[in-house]
């Protein structure tokens, strides 16, 4: 039984999350710089480009790097801010046991102890219960090179087919839609399209938050005159100055599209000559939209009609545009559906594979387009291949130097590998960057499979929620302590430098791996003594794939400052504009359109709960924050999460802004302050979920998952708001001045 | 990255344009880390009225031509650069008064109490000095805060810019620039921005019909 060897708080007091408040040495300290170090942020898939400075093998501070092309030197404050989290006293330095008598819980053991102990339990769990008992959860905070590794490391060393990854609960709903529309699952533009873009409409990305730098790109746009289309249930700091501003009520996103589609048919705002020669499909599209009125949809989505047929007009009338969408439509049960819907609605009107026009996600996690393309989802291979499919299988086995049967099947979606151990099914899991107990959803749930683990192991760099729960702990490596690459979210192959080495006991993360994979006589698959050799066996895994890395090398992507795939070829100079002349990733080379009919969320508000509960994220923080809650300036600017509620909800529970409110679904009930602002819907309330225990959105949120995409309606519950009583201040108190005792 | 030193002929320009802001907080973060500043951030961000609204407004400090915060020191301890840079008050000379706390018309000033002295902006000397971005310029991801040659500006981006202010009789000259929709349209209220027809109501619950 995985539970945690002590309490939460014991554990917090000995692990953390404390705050980093200060570079090494202090702010006075004067350090020499050794070396300044190119490389990457490592929060967001925007993967802006950094300089770190280093003194005495630690990150001591930053420096803009103004000639990456894509953020010119831009960060937003968790990229200026993230150096502190080298050299940090939560850092995880040496391997751990539970032991619930040892001081903090857990008790230092030599890498050989821990190792042996997590084979063993690897061994006699899939003696007793199957291979597949044993199952892994990875992170898209890895390299291109950890996740093909993962891949690999799952299906041949610890042979399950259970493996999935956090992107799960980030990027899969507009991966599955983009491979069903357009065959390819990749954003189908470099950014570089959004300033030449004439109108440019943000559907379900709060970009001033959770990617900042894209800010810059979509004024690049206006300053030529671009409209500014944003559709949200809140008006997010972005929206502010929008030409238009489509305030949707969660969970109806695709009966707004649809509802535009109709319009642009019924005014015969399309490009047919496109629709003609580059797609299938526009008949069952259209028939599925016929009923979809501006006054139907009105009155699903609260948008009211003229604004509906303004957005039509902007975007049936403008030569160019671009649709950058992000988790606002995609975590819902009809996710797919949702970014089918707004491809349809670019497909209509021509407005793929040209400059300055494409319908795009972006891409949440820093290494969410990389990851999975090439090793750690459940039914892929890499390349972006099919694990079901034969010959897929035939090509990696091939590079992989083993039997196609040897690569087990398609394994189980991370939500449901949760379930699959709540259930018994999965008894050990390895487990590496990934925090579910905070960032899944219906937190209770999630704890209590933790709890019931046989064997829980952990590679982490600090001891996150989930961790807690751990029997092993091994501590690995930080991003700025690995070489490799990742792929950003406009499919732009970056390379990671190394500007440290990992501190103490700490390993990088890949020696682990194939140090258990020797333990379990696996060693032939991973004859790596470096990174590059992964990539370099990645890009020929990919040969023939979507996503072919054949032609990248690492030094293209350092002297090019990075490389757009598919590079199919040695010297291919990568492709950073997908589908032009209207070619898609089909064997006709012709984009599906789909029907999409609206259909209901999997929950719906009622009498007894009849708010809306919307999750998201705040600029400061990111993710389940395991990195950014250990950093004091981060956590300074948004403490602890706030319920966001307009002054007519206020009104109706009876509270002021500051007041407490619990909001209860029914799975959970959180207690937290009222933030009441005019910037939300009146229906609606938001709270952002970066936090654990008693201060998790998660607690709230449903586990019913998109049929297709298999991800958590985290943008939909059902919630009642009440008075709780108490007061908190949610103005900002902050003290800004440096005070002596802190140099 | 630029060269060429602050103000000078055709060098960079420093320019706020408030409607782009969008409250990250990276220039306040991004202060801090400047080389001279050591853990202190001398800009301001203030949230305008969050119950209403998301705007917020970055405040740099406006290096005035003649500025107020120097002629209101007793101890004469506020100096300019020969480039027109307004620095934080001399220690030595500080006597911590806060004289030009409450005289600046932009509200840039601020006194430490733990160096008892004013500090404040100083558009990242050491930086500008070698021809390298202020600090909140470089990274704003916005570009509210922006810095390049005027005609840089002209070429590239909307509005105009300003730099005459009128504070009752007062007339101020800044070397910073904020931007404006139409620096002939008379009277301006530097925080309004772009001018939409929906922020008003934004869910159309008073004027738009919404079943």
């Amino acid at each position: 039984m995985a539970r945690p060897p002590i309490t939460d708080d014991e554990l917090i007091a000995r692990y953390g999350p404390h705050l980093n408040e200060a570079p090494p040495g202090g702010w006075n300290a004067g350090l020499t710089i050794d070396k300044v170090v190119n490389t990457h942020c490592c929060f967001c898939g925007q993967q802006c480009g950094i300089k770190l400075k280093v003194h005495d093998n630690a990150v001591v501070g930053f420096e803009p790097w103004y000639e990456f092309p894509f953020n010119e030197g831009k960060l937003c404050p968790k990229g200026v801010k993230r150096y502190l989290q080298g050299g940090h006293p939560d850092r995880l330095l040496h391997p751990m046991e539970r032991d619930a008598t040892a001081p903090g819980g857990f008790r230092e053991v030599t890498w050989d102890q821990a190792l042996d102990r997590v084979v063993a339990e690897i061994r006699r769990i899939q003696a007793e219960h199957g291979d597949d008992a044993f199952a892994m959860l990875s992170g898209v905070s890895l390299t291109n090179e950890k996740s093909y590794l993962v891949g690999k490391f799952a299906r041949l060393a610890l042979h399950t087919a259970n493996l999935d990854y956090n992107g799960r609960y980030c990027m899969v709903s507009a991966g599955t839609a983009n491979k069903k529309a357009l065959g390819v699952d990749r954003a189908p533009n470099p950014w570089s399209d959004i300033p030449i873009a004439d109108v440019v409409w943000v559907a379900g990305s709060n970009v001033a938050e959770t990617f900042p730098i894209t800010t810059s790109y979509i004024w690049r746009a206006r300053d030529r005159g671009a409209k500014l289309i944003v559709q949200d249930p809140r008006v997010v700091p972005l929206a502010r100055t929008a030409d238009l501003f489509l305030p949707v009520r969660p969970g109806t996103d695709s009966a707004l599209f649809g509802a535009v589609l109709h319009v642009l048919i019924e005014r015969d705002w399309l490009d047919h000559e496109f629709i003609d020669a580059h797609t299938v499909n526009f008949d069952d599209a259209a028939a599925a939209v016929a009923e979809m009125t501006p006054a139907w949809a009105a009155g699903i989505t609260g948008v009211p009609v003229a604004r509906i047929e303004e957005a039509a007009e902007l975007w049936g009338t403008s030569a160019t545009g671009m649709m950058l969408h992000a988790r606002g439509i995609e975590q819902h049960t009809k996710g797919v559906d949702n970014v089918l819907a707004a491809i349809n609605l670019g497909l209509a009107t021509g407005k793929f594979g040209k400059p300055g026009c494409g319908v795009s996600t972006i891409t949440g996690q820093g290494n969410g387009q990389g990851g999975r393309e090439h090793g750690h989802k459940c039914d892929q291979l890499p390349g972006n291949r099919d694990i079901t499919n034969p010959e897929h299988r035939a090509a990696v086995a091939k590079v992989w130097n083993c039997d196609e049967a040897d690569i087990p099947g398609k394994g189980l979606p991370a939500q449901e590998l949760i379930e699959a151990i709540h259930d018994g099914t999965i008894k050990g899991l390895l487990s590496i960057c990934f925090n579910p107990l905070v960032s899944a959803p219906d937190s209770n749930f999630t704890r209590e499979a933790l709890d019931k683990l046989e064997f829980y192991a952990v590679i982490d760099f600090f001891l996150s929620e989930s961790a807690h729960h751990a029997d092993v702990v091994l501590p690995g490596s930080l991003h700025e302590e690995d070489e490799g690459t990742s792929t950003s979210g406009e499919g732009r192959i970056i390379k990671i430098n190394a500007a440290v080495t990992p501190p103490g006991e700490a390993r990088l993360d890949w020696e682990i791996l194939l140090d258990i994979a020797q333990r379990l006589g696996k060693s032939e698959y991973f004859p790596y003594t470096n990174t590059e050799q992964i990539f370099d066996e990645l890009c020929r895994a990919s040969t023939g794939g979507t996503a072919d890395y054949t032609g990248a090398t690492w030094q293209r992507i350092k002297d090019e400052m990075g490389l757009f795939w598919p590079i199919p070829e040695t010297g291919h100079p990568g492709t950073p504009r997908l589908h032009e002349g209207g070619q898609f990733h089909f064997p006709d080379g012709r984009a599906r359109f789909h029907a999409v009919p609206y259909k209901l969320s999997a929950e719906v508000v009622d009498d007894e709960y009849p708010v809306l509960l919307t999750t998201g994220r705040v600029v400061s923080q990111y993710l389940s924050g395991t990195q950014t809650r250990r950093i004091a300036a981060l956590v300074a600017q948004y403490p602890e999460p706030l319920c966001e509620m307009h002054p007519r909800l206020a009104d109706s529970v009876g509270v002021a802004d500051g007041d407490l409110v619990s909001v209860t679904s029914r799975r959970g009930t959180i207690t937290l302050p009222a933030h009441v602002v005019n910037t939300i819907r009146p229906d609606t309330v938001f709270i952002p979920y970066h936090w654990p225990g008693d201060k998790a959105a998660n607690q709230l949120t449903n586990r019913a998952v998109d049929p297709l995409s298999k991800m958590p309606e985290f943008k939909v519950a059902a919630v009642r708001v009440e008075r709780a009583g108490g007061h908190a201040n949610t103005t900002d108190t902050r003290d800004m001045a440096l005070h002596e005792d802190q140099r | 990255m630029r060269s060429g030193r602050f103000g000078i002929d055709d060098s960079p320009v420093f320019v706020i344009d408030q409607s782009r802001c969008i409250g990250c907080e990276a220039c306040v973060q991004a202060c801090a880390e400047c080389g001279t500043h050591r853990g202190q951030s001398l800009i301001h961000l203030e949230r305008v009225d969050r119950a209403a609204t998301t705007q917020t407004a970055p405040m740099v400090c406006m290096h005035c031509e003649d500025p107020t915060c120097a002629q209101v020191c007793p101890a004469d301890a506020i100096k300019q650069t020969e480039e027109g840079i307004v620095q934080s008050a001399l220690k030595p000379r500080c006597i911590g008064c806060s004289n030009c706390v409450l005289a600046c018309p932009f509200g840039v000033p601020k006194y430490v109490a733990d160096f008892d002295q004013m500090m404040k902006c100083d558009m990242c000397t050491d930086r500008t000095s070698e021809g390298l971005t202020p600090m909140c310029a470089s990274v704003c991801p916005s570009e509210a805060l922006w810095y390049g040659t005027i005609e840089e500006f002209r070429d590239t981006r909307s509005g105009s810019l300003f730099r005459d202010f009128l504070f009752g009789r007062q007339q101020v000259r800044t070397k910073v620039y904020t931007v404006i929709d139409d620096a002939l349209a008379g009277r301006i209220d530097v925080l309004a921005g772009v001018t939409t027809t929906w922020l008003d109501d934004p869910f159309g619950l008073e004027t738009e019909a919404t079943p």
